[in-house]
């Protein structure tokens, strides 16, 4: 038991702890949890296995559908792809300056991984995966973590025998025992240290967003806070944008659509698919379907619930067009503010246009 | 009141030229404004009649439910869009510097959301006891309000508030250095009630928390805490929760770091051991200088930070009487005092507790000086009720090293110019 809960159990009236749950006077409100609605919400997985359900899966399944369900966000490997989470790597990093904190360099309990797979990914379309599913993207990730070979299929059988590389990199609050002791003291109230001079700062790192310190512009129009530049820099920053493609400007007139871009676009639509669907048989998932979506309205596909922002710019005229849709991609919450879709947009010129020619492809 | 003249910080650093003109023109403008005496002609906002003075205003049916007038549309949360990868897994900030006593009004309290703010309405709201006691139950909103209530104001302050600042001084703003923090009078009901009514069985040592949002952001708290002052909150400062802060129902974890204050709580699993989960191993874990790592880091540890005068809130009057003030609170109960320093934490003197918050809660202070106009490092130093003092940044480094990212109570560095600006900085320790 930790220090701290012993400090609670030292300082406080007890009286809850006096107050025997068990021996308790109940008000009688609620109503019995039926055993299917416990199995629906109660699925949380511990360190020894409990709560595991049963399945198994194993890396080459699981690395479908990692690509289809994770690499977005985490990369094809686990090496993250923007700011997101890096999943795989970052081995013998927890003492550098710049440690690499993954599920193989740094959390401890297989379980944590399963729970968290199975509960909340993928971010935007939580809890779709099967219990099956779940067990081959962990296996999926643990082989990319180098901690089993590509034959691995995991289990609830198997499930525990695995150990994780730093289950023992972890240990109890011991703040009390090692602080305290250096922290608890008189207070100096005078001559207490040499006269000092500044060492750092803030403008050095320059991180600050842009606007923020108003005393500068106390005439500042409003609402030039909002979406100010992000300077570089900084734990999690995101790479520094590509340099802009020349060409590809917009032709008018629905030219013929170059085989080359569509299938670049094709490409790139891996992005998108943990949340659209296209093509035939297209349904609405976490984000509308997008088959025909060059020429439709904005808000357009019936029985999607859209942001109220894109159902009145449709309701306002607003049409896909190559055009607008190079601009809602290029920025799409700066474009549409108060869309639901979270997806962070292409910069890349060439990446839009290949995009656009793989929609206009899949549109009539 | 502090030399500086052995570094060049008599030139604001980081100041543009038009922005140090306009600052100094500003401070001289609010010094011959400010001084009664010195008025040369008529103020003509006392002298002509002005249009609200002749005109009427807006009738009581204008506004049923109201937002803090257009002049103060610059005391808002802000962002740092750099922290993370998405802003609907993210964090922003309360705009601490522009605020006075100590509740935090919802609309600006800072909001730390994991897969977004989630719209849940009370008729569509249930929570669910379930694990290792007797009866596992489920509540509707409407069971929840037969049970009794308590009242209680509490400070909620997020693991890595401040953590932008462990590797040197990084964002110049007391919002984003300490803006992750909010404060509010809660009613709910004592989960120890909701426990009791589930009958918890002998085994039973821990609870599992989990939000009804797609990260659920499940936490593990240990049963004596969930027995001793844990509420299951409804409202704060009187109404219902916002959306962004749990709407309808939110747990309140006094003292402890805000992610366990699990928001759109739906489920409470009682279980023999800690679950675990991503958010007690993964994340909200103190890496240390030997590649280890500290986990159950619950409490909030004994932290202050002087508001203003702090970078977005400048001297804009020139020398003389100076409002110093600022922010302390304690996870591990009272702050018995806050002490200020004027020259970096060589010399100290005691702040006045305008506020003394309860157990758990912000305290206000203020210190009122005379301002010669000379530069000042401000600092400002808490002492709770157990005599922890507050350490400076460089005596956390060097028990924790730079990668710890959370629990960052180290004491902050203001620096103040000539001409009232004021950067964020640190000192030689």
């Amino acid at each position: 038991m930790s220090k701290s809960v012993l400090k609670i159990l030292a300082t406080t009236a007890l009286a809850g702890l006096i107050a025997a749950p068990a021996m308790a006077q109940t008000l009688g409100l609620g109503r019995p949890a039926l055993p299917e609605e416990i199995a629906a919400w109660d699925v949380a997985v511990e360190p020894d296995g409990t709560g595991l359900p049963v399945g198994s899966g194993d890396v080459f399944t699981g690395e479908d559908l990692w690509v289809e369900n994770c690499a977005s966000c985490h990369g094809d490997f686990g090496e993250g792809a923007g700011a997101y989470p890096v999943i795989a790597g970052g081995e013998d990093t927890l003492t550098n300056r710049r440690p690499v904190k993954t599920v193989g360099s740094y959390w401890p309990y297989l379980s944590t991984v399963f729970d968290y797979v199975h509960r909340s990914m993928p971010f935007g379309n939580a809890q779709i995966l099967s219990a099956d599913d779940t067990y081959a993207i962990v296996a999926y990730i643990l082989y990319s973590n180098a901690i089993v070979e590509d034959d691995f299929t995991l289990s609830n059988e198997n499930f525990t025998d695995v150990v994780m590389p730093n289950a023992e990199g972890f240990y109890v609050d011991d703040r009390v025992e090692t602080e305290f002791p250096i922290f608890v003291h008189d207070v100096c109230m005078s001559d207490c240290t040499a006269p000092v001079h500044i060492t750092r700062r803030a403008t050095d790192l320059q991180s600050t967003p842009e606007g923020a310190v108003t005393v500068f512009a106390p005439d500042r129009p409003s609402g030039v806070m909002d979406g100010a530049g992000a300077p570089e820099g900084g734990e999690g920053a995101a790479a520094p944008a590509e340099a802009p493609v020349e060409e590809a400007a917009a032709e008018p007139a629905m030219p013929a659509l170059d085989p080359e871009l569509v299938a670049a676009g094709e490409g790139l639509w891996r992005q998108c698919r943990s949340c659209h669907q296209i093509g035939e048989g297209a349904r609405n998932g976490t984000g509308p379907l997008l088959t025909d979506v060059v020429g439709r309205h904005a808000g357009g596909v019936e029985g999607f619930r859209y942001s109220n922002p894109m159902t009145q710019a449709g309701e306002e005229g607003l049409i896909w067009t190559p055009e607008t849709l190079d601009a809602f991609l290029a920025d799409p919450r700066g474009y549409m503010r108060g869309t639901r879709m979270s997806f962070r947009g292409l910069r890349d010129e060439a990446d839009r246009q290949a995009m656009i020619a793989y929609l206009q492809s899949q549109s009539q | 009141m502090t030399d500086l003249s052995d570094d060049d910080t008599h030139k604001p650093a980081g100041v543009s030229r038009r922005g140090f003109l306009r600052t100094a023109s500003l401070a001289a403008g609010g010094a011959a404004l400010g001084g009664a005496a010195s008025a040369q002609q008529a103020d003509p906002l006392i002298t002509e009649v002005q249009d609200w003075a002749s005109m009427t205003g807006e009738g009581v049916d204008a506004t049923p439910y109201g937002l803090p007038i257009r002049f103060e549309d610059d005391v808002v949360r802000r962002t740092v869009s750099w922290l993370t990868a998405d802003p609907i897994s993210s964090i922003n900030f309360t705009p601490i510097h522009a605020l006075d006593g100590t509740i935090t009004p919802q609309g600006c309290a800072f909001e730390r959301h994991h897969s977004g703010a989630i719209e849940l309405s009370k008729d569509d709201y249930r929570l669910m006891i379930t694990g290792l006691v007797d009866r596992p139950l489920v509540f509707t909103w409407e069971d929840l309000q037969r049970f009794p209530r308590e009242n209680h104001v509490y400070f909620c302050e997020c693991a890595a508030n401040s953590g932008m600042e462990w590797a040197g001084a990084q964002l110049n703003g007391a919002q984003f250095t300490h803006g992750m923090i909010h404060n509010m009078e809660y009613s709910g009901i004592p989960l120890r009630l909701l426990l009791e009514e589930a009958g918890v069985q002998a085994e039973g040592q821990w609870v599992f928390v989990e939000g009804a949002d797609a990260s659920s952001n499940g936490r593990s708290i240990p049963l004596e805490k969930a027995m001793d002052d844990v509420l299951v909150a409804f409202t704060a400062n009187g109404e219902a929760l916002r959306k962004e802060h749990g709407y309808p129902v939110r747990l309140v974890v006094p003292g402890w770091e805000g992610n366990m204050w699990v928001k759109w709580v739906r489920r409470i699993g009682v279980n023999h051991s800690a679950v675990e989960a991503r958010e007690e191993t993964s994340k909200y874990t103190d890496l240390m200088p030997d590649g280890r790592a500290r986990k159950w880091t619950w409490e909030m540890d004994t932290k202050s930070v002087i508001t203003s005068p702090s970078p977005q809130k400048p001297i804009t009057h020139g020398s003389g009487p100076l409002v110093i003030t600022g922010l302390a609170w304690s996870g591990r109960g009272l702050i018995d005092r806050v002490d200020v320093s004027l020259d970096g934490g060589v010399n100290w003197q005691p702040a006045r507790l305008g506020t003394q918050g309860g157990r758990y809660a912000l305290s206000r202070f203020y210190l009122e000086i005379d301002w010669d106009g000379s530069p000042m490092l401000l600092q400002s130093r808490a002492v709770d009720e157990n005599g922890y003092v507050q350490p400076t940044k460089d005596a956390l480094r060097e028990i924790r090293g730079l990668n710890s990212v959370y629990h960052n109570n180290g004491i902050q560095t203001w620096a103040v110019y000539e001409n009232g600006a004021v950067e964020n900085v640190e000192v030689s320790s």
